[in-house]
């Protein structure tokens, strides 16, 4: 669902950026136009003659702008310019979705550990399948790697998240994801009596402190928790099976 | 602040008990000022008269604490702790109000009992008003009489309003049996909130996450510095002090705020007294430093344990091992505290699930040469 959202945002992005073009671009780049204004222009023919689009309306007439997402929708006099559309568009769009900036927000609240650099690997040769590394790739696997992390951060952080029927999160014990110890999973849990993986201590603790229901081993949730609490024990040296 | 607003500083929760054993203070309080002859006088009135209404056993009215006049040491005594309960309502989460119960009643089974109870603060996890109320109503079980401190949970849902209505001003002083105890409100963060827009509830989560970069540090505050001094000014420097605060009076760890950022000027204050015993909350685990002529302590949590920093722990601190997280009550606890003549204290660090550690004042005075507390066995789960 997280990621649903990002990739909604990207979008937007894309819109807003081509909106700042001018009039009415935003609304090109948007599957819908406000027909039942009257307005007959073709989209690409408003995006190349937005002078022409603004005389032709006459002043005084609202004009309604459907956003890509087919439910945001903000009603602008005519004349209104692109950028103003556009940040008019936005400023809905983010009111319906306070969550939007969760990815900036998570990390300005709980640092997290970067992943790790592979600028030296950038111009080399990575065999013929992949051919060579770019900067942009080296950014993307930066970016995507630390956002599963992020993502798990927020999980990690609250308890309606996880479940929990008696407000209690990880950080509440665990600040940074301290004392979690990831680096010596599997080991035999002697309490437990058996050889765990770090995601069964994970649900351990959900299903015991926490007192919510255990999460499947392919929930994104218990996958983001995963790299989570590994990221911020970047430095540290494996020692599997270690108490 | 003074003995004049007694009321205020305690809050209306008192029980039958704290009220009989204020009453019996400030009767020998009254009897140190009077000369022999009307001394005599009043005290076999007194006695006379509870004795004749049958309320009391003979010896219990006896003068026998009359002669520490002028002396700077301590009568030697002892109080009890009881930190960090970080109570929901119950309907929330029963686990933190019942580990609350468990210290009243541990507190309570002492015998003799200690002088009074000292609750260091975060009574509350998010600061409502109900959870603030379910933790007086558990502390007014106690049967000695209550002091209590402020912490970060019980502040910043309503910046104290709830707090301050029942248990009085959160910074103040007072005199027991020689010692000068001073209690500081050691949470005060500069307004993060404003300019964010936050709600109230917002304002309280930021603050309640211990590694939530959102917040700033705590401090003390100019304002309460200049009371400190004040409060201070005139005492010989061999009076013993004895210093509350939630947070550590000493920069460990500034991610977590174990962390007072005037911590320094704080020091500089208290510099010139031979003995300084600091007692602080907040870090929920087994923690000693000495700085010069300060020795600090940390309280025990009854909610959950902390991990230990990951980075500038003071070396005195032996630490207590890793707790069992198949075990709730696993490195949780409440604590004893005795304060000798010399105005220092020896801690006893009562762990639920183990053996209790005692952090003897010779240890700290000795800087760790003398008297170190055993190390754990169990350094890992």
């Amino acid at each position: 669902m997280r990621n649903q959202r990002t990739s909604d945002l990207f979008t937007l992005n894309l819109g807003l950026a081509l909106g700042s073009l001018g009039l009415l671009t935003a609304v090109a780049s948007c599957a819908h136009d406000a027909a039942a204004s009257g307005q007959s222009l073709p989209p690409a023919a408003a995006a190349n003659q937005p002078q022409a689009a603004a005389a032709a309306t006459p002043p005084g007439t609202n004009t309604k702008v459907l956003l890509c997402d087919g439910q945001t929708e903000v009603t602008v006099p005519a004349g209104t310019s692109g950028t103003s559309v556009a940040g008019a568009l936005m400023t809905e769009w983010v009111r319906k979705n306070p969550n939007a900036n969760w990815e900036v927000d998570e990390r300005e609240r709980h640092t997290l550990q970067p992943s790790a650099d592979n600028s030296a690997l950038v111009g080399q040769v990575q065999g013929q399948t992949y051919g060579r590394v770019t900067p942009q790739d080296v950014t993307l696997w930066k970016t995507e790697v630390e956002r599963v992390a992020t993502a798990g951060s927020a999980v990690f952080h609250n308890a309606d998240e996880l479940g929990s029927t008696v407000a209690v999160s990880c950080d509440m014990c665990h600040p940074h994801a301290a004392n979690t110890h990831p680096e010596t999973y599997p080991k035999f849990q002697a309490q437990l009596g058996r050889v765990v993986l770090l995601r069964d201590m994970i649900n351990w603790c959900i299903e015991h402190p926490v007192r919510g229901k255990a999460l499947s081993s392919d929930d994104p949730k218990l996958r983001s928790l995963e790299a989570y609490i590994l990221a911020q024990r970047k430095g540290k040296t494996l020692d599997y099976g270690r108490h | 602040m003074g003995a004049d607003d007694k009321s205020s500083r305690r809050g209306r929760f008192r029980s039958v008990e704290t009220k009989h054993l204020e009453e019996r203070a400030d009767f020998f309080d009254a009897l140190k000022r009077l000369d022999r002859r009307s001394f005599l006088k009043v005290a076999s009135a007194a006695f006379g008269s509870v004795a004749a209404s049958g309320l009391v056993t003979p010896h219990s009215f006896q003068p026998v604490s009359i002669a520490h006049a002028d002396s700077k040491s301590v009568q030697p005594f002892t109080f009890a702790y009881i930190s960090d309960s970080h109570l929901y309502k119950r309907t929330v989460n029963d686990r933190f109000v019942n580990a609350l119960l468990r210290a009243v009643d541990d507190v309570n089974a002492l015998d003799p009992q200690p002088d009074f109870v000292f609750f260091g603060g975060d009574l509350a996890q998010l600061g409502q008003p109900e959870e603030l109320e379910l933790g007086a109503q558990i502390l007014k079980n106690l049967k000695a009489p209550l002091r209590v401190m402020v912490g970060e949970h019980d502040w910043y849902y309503d910046m104290g309003e709830k707090w301050r209505a029942l248990f009085g001003a959160p910074h103040y002083s007072f005199e027991h049996k020689g010692a000068h105890c001073v209690v500081l409100n050691s949470v005060v963060e500069k307004d993060f909130w404003t300019a964010r827009n936050m709600t109230p509830m917002e304002r309280m989560k930021t603050v309640a996450g211990l590694d939530n970069g959102v917040q700033n540090s705590f401090t003390v505050g100019a304002e309460q510095r200049a009371w400190l001094e004040s409060d201070l000014k005139g005492k010989p420097a061999n009076t013993p002090i004895i210093v509350f605060s939630h947070s550590p009076l000493y920069k460990l760890y500034k991610p977590w705020n174990f962390w007072t950022d005037d911590a320094d000027e704080v020091q500089a204050i208290l510099r010139r007294f031979q003995n300084v015993v600091v007692f602080h909350g907040h870090t929920h685990q087994v923690l000693t430093n000495r700085i010069g002529n300060i020795h600090f302590q940390g309280f025990l949590s009854t909610a959950w344990p902390w991990p230990y920093a990951p980075e500038g722990l003071p070396a005195l601190t032996v630490q207590m091992g890793r707790p069992d997280p198949f075990n709730p009550n696993d490195g949780c606890g409440n604590g004893i505290c005795s304060v000798h003549p010399d105005g220092l204290a020896d801690i006893v660090q009562n762990l639920w699930n183990r053996n209790p550690i005692t952090i003897s004042r010779t240890y700290t005075a000795s800087l760790g040469k003398k008297d170190k507390p055993e190390a754990s066995t169990r350094r890992s789960f």
